[in-house]
């Protein structure tokens, strides 16, 4: 990656480390909201779901102030978790937040779908066998939906590579902190002569995105043929 | 092995308030659809919390709404076969039939090895054991969907009309498994079937919305006319015949009670005991010994009652020194024949159908 320079390197550097923990760390919280959404039925589920699905419909910078005032410095959540030695203001860690929650929603609604698509039936049919509830969502629902949980984390891979707005206004645009590719795209836009960095970025997410869309379809088929067994 | 329940569940305008027990061998439920069998037999393996009753598992309750007591379904030690299999399409036909045994008692692993080819051979599923569930034809699905469920080592097995999604061919393909599991585990059948009653039932509950009408012995409840109403077509009596000798002529002799009975060849040997389904549209009734008739075999009866159906028919019961069996004619026939409780006549059979495997009497296997 001799053609990046070191700036442009620390920003996709960044970038790749922001949407992997966003993913990662968002991935069981979206299995079991998925879980709650698609199996349960209970008073405020109405709700509980419009809050998953707010920043899918606020403006990211709506969303990314929101997060200032909650886990700012001065925040209720960031006060509470600074002594803790957990702070997301003006760190990468922050951008992970942001990023994360800005995917969220479209990580929801992709394993949702596939849960929805579980049979029951098999889950009853292992309980009768001697599986407690974990074991049969161990063996019997995980395995199923696994389909849908490869395509919401590339889905929510891929939204929190690009996320902008909300990590803009959370956690700024330091070099080095927080600016990740998005950011770095724009800054470059902003100053005189850097058309060539902003495009070596550009060409870089096309690649980042096009590749993890690629795995996970090549991932998704290989998955989805062990599950139908055809 | 014992079961026993005695439930209450109301859902919508549907009241089920059913009590009955299971004794061991094959308990079928048995009622027209929306009587409750369903319901019920979920209620047994778990998957439905009745509003109230108490259903008790070999001496245990895990069911009591009493004492609150509702044991899930994992920890009730069931295998339960379903009408559409519901084998697991992520898992070979091998893990599928494992599936139980992680969560079933240990056991030696010598042990559980012969058992797992026992049940595979028994079943005919060697070939498949590679194979994914999509691979499988409906009867193969549920050849395997027994194997699993007899693998989980239940105490008790639960059929909720497994051969219902099968053509003719499968379900006589299916049909003698359950038969052989008669001696192994007790099993509660349920079906709306008349001759998968007749040929499996060790005991039989019959339900009708919601109520059990009728239970007790297969041979007794088949016979009784008041259950007719359930499934006139197919209502008869079901009789054990013992295999006397094959005659050269193709037809094997049995003795009935003491009375000859001559059908197309049997596949058992001599001296082995047959279960025969007499059919109630299949006999004729005639007062005087008829001769000079076509049909070989004929039995002297007496009339035990005589109960109009709804329309022209009557169904008549007769006692026979093989036991009771039902007989349809019309009822303009019957006052032509005097027929009234305690009238001598005959019973001319036109057809017999017998259950293809030797599987011993209701009494026999109560001992």
């Amino acid at each position: 990656m001799d053609w990046l320079g070191p700036e442009e390197w620390q920003a996709v550097a960044l970038s790749l480390k922001v949407a992997i923990w966003a993913t990662l760390v968002s991935l069981p919280l979206g299995i079991l909201a998925a879980h709650v959404l698609s199996r349960r039925d209970f008073p405020g589920k109405a709700l509980l779901n419009g809050i998953i699905h707010l920043p899918l419909i606020l403006p990211p910078v709506v969303t990314g102030y929101l997060l200032l005032l909650g886990f700012g410095p001065r925040g209720p959540v960031g006060a509470l978790l600074e002594p803790l030695g957990i702070v997301f203001a003006f760190r990468w860690t922050g951008a992970a937040l942001a990023a994360g929650i800005m995917a969220f929603p479209l990580m929801v609604r992709a394993i949702r779908l596939s849960f929805d698509a579980v049979d029951p039936r098999l889950e009853q049919a292992a309980a009768t066998l001697g599986a407690s509830r974990v074991w049969v969502f161990m063996t019997v629902t995980l395995p199923l939906i696994l389909p849908g949980v490869l395509a919401g984390a590339v889905l929510a891979f891929a939204k929190a590579m690009g996320e902008f707005g909300a990590t803009i206004t959370f956690v700024s645009n330091i070099p080095g902190q927080t600016q990740t590719l998005p950011s770095a795209i724009y800054t470059f836009l902003q100053v005189p002569g850097g058309e060539a960095s902003a495009m070596r970025l550009v060409l870089v997410s096309i690649v980042i995105a096009m590749g993890a869309l690629l795995a996970s379809e090549v991932l998704a088929r290989r998955v989805q043929q062990r599950v139908s067994g055809a | 092995m014992s079961l026993q329940v005695a439930i209450t569940h109301r859902q919508g305008t549907f009241t089920l308030d059913a009590a009955f027990e299971a004794p061991p061998g094959i308990t079928v439920l048995f009622g027209r659809s929306g009587s409750g069998k369903t319901t019920l037999i979920n209620a047994v393996a778990g998957l439905q919390r009745p509003q109230a009753g108490r259903i008790v598992l070999d001496g245990q309750a895990v069911f009591d709404s009493a004492k609150g007591v509702f044991l899930p379904p994992h920890r009730r030690r069931l295998g339960y076969v379903f009408q559409e299999g519901r084998l697991f399409p992520h898992l070979s036909v091998r893990q599928n039939l494992t599936y139980g045994r992680w969560f079933a008692p240990r056991r030696a692993r010598g042990a559980e090895a012969a058992e797992f080819d026992r049940i595979v051979e028994m079943l005919g599923i060697g070939p498949l054991l590679e194979r994914r569930p999509a691979a499988l034809s409906g009867g193969e699905k549920q050849r395997v969907a027994i194997g699993r469920a007899l693998l989980a080592r239940p105490g008790l097995i639960l059929a909720d009309e497994p051969l219902a999604a099968l053509d003719e061919a499968r379900k006589s393909e299916i049909l003698p498994y359950f038969e052989r599991l008669r001696g192994e585990v007790p099993i509660l059948y349920v079906s709306h079937s008349a001759a998968e009653v007749a040929r499996l039932a060790t005991t039989i509950v019959v339900l009708d919305q919601g109520r059990v009408i009728r239970q007790g012995p297969a041979a007794e409840v088949l016979a009784d006319p008041a259950v007719t109403p359930m499934g006139a077509r197919a209502a008869g009596a079901l009789l054990v015949a013992t295999v006397l000798r094959h005659h050269a002529d193709g037809l094997s002799e049995l003795d009935l009670g003491g009375v000859p009975l001559f059908l197309p060849r049997v596949a058992q040997a001599p001296g082995s005991r047959l279960r025969l389904r007499i059919a109630a549209h299949d006999v004729i009734l005639s007062r005087a010994r008829p001769e000079g008739l076509s049909a070989l075999n004929i039995l002297p009866a007496t009339v035990h009652e005589v109960r109009p159906g709804d329309g022209p028919g009557a169904i008549v019961s007769l006692d026979t020194a093989a036991g009771r069996m039902l007989a349809r004619i019309t009822r303009r026939s019957a006052q032509a024949l005097e027929l009234a409780p305690g009238v001598a006549c005959h019973a001319i059979l036109k057809s017999v159908a017998v259950a293809p495997e030797d599987i011993g009497t209701p009494q026999e296997r109560a001992t």
